[in-house]
């Protein structure tokens, strides 16, 4: 079966260990994980775990049930890229004296990249965007040397006009009326 | 509310969850709960094991048996590392167990304290939930939602790790009850499109075969199976832990599937048009070779865990849900009807099977023993009433084929993790939950001596097991797997055993051994003249073998008879 990279969401309660329970999934199944990145959601006591990897349709399924089958875990949701807008943020340390050769700042021009900071001996650029393109722009760099470069873990919005998980607390909020007025 | 030490607290709550049974072993950082235990003798009767794995498969014969949640306190460090084997089997066979592990002291934690381990990091990958709590004001909740956990929707194992200090501190205690955590939904949303979409293929089935797995024990839906085989007059076949939700002599209980499992329902997987799955889970030593399993058939799953919806097999139709609420869905939409060529197609095979494997074993009225027939003499000594509780190997192969049932809940065995040493602490777990029935263990000679410690048990708390020892001198599984597969290059299979007579004898237990038929009969009248522990020591053929066998990742047709 055709891979394909995914993008995971878990939405979790702010458990210790979650991490850990999640990656497991991961390794029983052998698969690597190319991106993750975490971080408090906009609702409070709400975690959201942002996943990239690469695997097929019916692996996808699995490792989504078996994620959502954790305790704590509110949520888990995939999409393909098509689903999403989605970014990662890259940095670059190159030399300063490599920057003002003209010829590197017409890369950062056409790369819409960002100096964040500018020493006598280095310069940090900063580029968000996809793979491919902070990618592409550490290759232009490197021909005058980089000294650093490090990029994100993913992340992503859904441009789908349904917010999955407002829905789902909505209703697990209800269900819990039910049980409690009982 | 009421002023109380941590310790205390932890029993209140879980006396408030309906405990009246421990399965544990004390040691320095659980010392704190065992002081209190002291208290509360009268409500809480702890049972001393003689090894932890020992607590939590007890824990597991007496959750199995009577549905209760099984409770275990252990000691931190090696009394935690020792319970892994039965945590691991009751997440694997979805058995409701808490499990209460000392901790050290929070200030310690991470350090490398004397008997500090990682519990949580351990336990996590084989525990529905692992907690530790390190306060006193979190027991009340942190019980609540153990329990909760542990026997709601698909049932299995908790740990709570309880750090000393939270053991000592006080507390204002007032017990909590959980039935709802946010994001944990035990019984999926039922979906009445796939209600319909189900009870429309088995209506339109000509030849439709239900696979019927511990699913419906765990759901309590013994009834409602029944209820929906006999209304389409569908044929149905067991898992190994499904065994026992039909009694053996059902009409439509058309015997075991898998590797060691009978003929025809094997058969009739690979021809039936609509295979109904009923929470179970395709495990590999049911299905075989995937490729080719019911390749021709519209296939069903019920189940209440949506992860094992496609996980192995790839289903048609899921129908989500406790079985117990959706298989009355389905009945009540399904047509009367009756497959009276379809189910006598079975008895082919059946016939089959039975010249060339059953009667071998049941009906050799010479040489040495057979193991099957000495399961069927106990079975029928019990009027097929008793609780089985079995080893692994040959003997818990040969008990789940040969022994009979009229009882559910009676099929005590390690399943999915096929653990060695399971079946003696099973059986004192299974004895105590229901003390007026019969609790018979059939083990091998090798996964006696895992688990032989706790005779210590059995003779300490009086605990009348009958145990019955299929001595053949071997690991009789490895050894036929040695026998058809490596040019019966018998490595590392051979045993010198000791007298077992002696080992009971010396823990004060009734035992004999017997390698005649007129000495079976015997022993078997002795060993049932009263209700004490007894261990009957059966000297069997040395190179029996488990017979029909399906070799591993073969299809499951392909069934060797010889
Ligand atoms: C803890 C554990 N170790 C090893 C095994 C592998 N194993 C499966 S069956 C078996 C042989 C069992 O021998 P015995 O207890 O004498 O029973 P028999 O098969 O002869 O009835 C072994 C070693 C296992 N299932 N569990």
């Amino acid at each position: 079966m055709e891979k394909k990279l995914y993008t995971i969401t878990v939405f979790s309660e702010n458990t210790p260990g979650l991490l850990n329970q999640i990656t497991i999934v991961f390794t029983r199944r052998q698969l690597n994980i190319e991106t993750l990145s975490v971080s408090p959601s906009s609702i409070e006591g709400i975690h959201k775990f942002t996943i990239s990897v690469y695997c097929d349709a019916d692996m996808i399924e699995k490792v989504i049930k078996q994620i959502d089958k954790r305790i704590d875990v509110i949520k888990a949701y995939y999409n393909v890229d098509e689903e999403l807008v989605y970014q990662e943020i890259a940095l670059y340390k190159v030399s300063t004296e490599d920057l003002l050769d003209s010829k590197l700042e017409s890369i950062i021009r056409k790369y819409n990249a960002r100096i964040l900071e500018v020493d006598r001996v280095y310069t940090i650029i900063e580029m968000t965007g996809h793979t491919e393109e902070t990618q592409q722009l550490f290759e232009e760099l490197n021909k005058f040397n980089v000294l650093q470069f490090v990029r994100s873990g993913r992340i992503s919005i859904t441009k789908s006009p349904i917010e999955q998980l407002n829905d789902y607390l909505d209703k697990r909020e209800i269900r819990r009326k039910e049980i409690e007025g009982k | 509310m009421k002023e109380v030490t941590g310790s205390e607290a932890l029993l209140l709550s879980i006396i408030n969850e309906g405990v009246d049974t421990i399965f544990g072993y004390p040691g320095g950082t659980i010392i704190p709960v065992y002081n209190s235990l002291y208290d509360y003798k009268n409500q809480l009767n702890h049972i001393l094991m003689r090894h932890e794995q020992g607590a939590t498969h007890a824990a597991q014969g007496y959750a199995r048996v009577s549905g209760k949640v099984g409770v275990c306190f252990v000691t931190s460090g090696p009394g935690v590392t020792n319970t892994i084997t039965g945590i691991g089997d009751a997440m694997i066979d979805s058995t409701p167990m808490v499990v209460v592990t000392g901790q050290v002291g929070t200030s310690a934690l991470g350090t490398d304290a004397f008997q500090e381990i990682d519990v949580i990091g351990i336990t996590s990958p084989i525990t529905k939930w692992s907690y530790q709590i390190r306060r006193a004001e979190d027991i009340a909740w942190a019980v609540a939602r153990a329990f909760y956990i542990a026997r709601s929707g698909r049932p299995g194992p908790v740990v709570l790790d309880f750090t000393k200090n939270a053991q000592l501190e006080t507390v204002n205690f007032e017990p909590k009850k959980c039935n709802f955590i946010r994001s944990y939904q035990p019984i999926p949303d039922i979906n009445n499109d796939k209600i319909k979409l189900a009870a429309e293929a088995i209506n339109n089935a000509k030849k439709p075969f239900a696979l019927v797995g511990q699913g419906v024990t765990l759901g309590n839906a013994e009834k409602e199976l029944k209820q929906f085989l006999e209304k389409a007059d569908i044929p149905a076949a067991f898992t190994l832990l499904g065994e026992s939700a039909m009694e053996t002599d059902y009409p439509l209980n058309r015997g075991m599937l898998g590797m060691h499992g009978n003929v025809a329902p094997n058969m009739k997987t690979n021809e039936c048009d609509v295979l109904i799955a009923i929470g179970m889970r395709f495990d590999d030593r049911v299905t075989g070779n995937t490729a080719t399993y019911a390749r021709q058939a519209k296939i069903i799953h019920f189940d209440i865990d949506p992860s094992e919806i496609s996980k192995n097999v790839k289903a048609d139709i899921s129908v989500l849900g406790n079985v117990k609420d959706t298989l009355p869905l389905v009945t009540n939409l399904l047509n009367k009807n009756s497959h009276r060529e379809w189910i006598a197609s079975f008895d082919e095979y059946d016939k089959k099977e039975y010249e060339k494997v059953i009667s071998k074993e049941l009906e050799t009225k010479t040489g040495d023993l057979k193991m099957g027939e000495v399961v069927r003499a106990i079975s029928d000594a019990v009027d097929s009433s008793a609780v089985l509780v079995t080893d692994v190997g040959q003997n818990q192969m040969m008990a789940a084929r040969y022994f009979k049932f009229r009882q559910n809940r009676s099929m005590i065995t390690s399943g999915g993790l096929g653990t060695m040493g399971f079946g003696i602490p099973a059986a004192v777990g299974a004895k105590l939950a229901v003390p007026s029935r019969t609790v018979c263990l059939f083990c091998g000679d090798g996964g006696f001596q895992m688990t032989m410690q706790e005779l210590g048990t059995i003779m300490q708390g009086e605990i009348g097991v009958k145990i019955i020892l299929l001595d053949n001198e071997w690991l009789g599984m490895v050894r036929q797997l040695q026998e058809l597969f490596c040019e019966k290059r018998y490595s590392a299979t051979k045993m010198k055993n000791p007298d077992f007579c002696e080992i009971a004898k010396a823990y004060g237990i009734k035992s004999c051994r017997v390698t005649t038929r007129e000495e079976l009969a015997q022993g078997v009248k002795e060993m049932f003249a009263d209700d004490k522990a007894y261990v009957l020591v059966a000297n069997v053929e040395k190179s029996g073998l488990v017979l029909p066998m399906t070799p591993a990742g073969t299809d499951v047709t392909n069934i060797l008879l010889e």
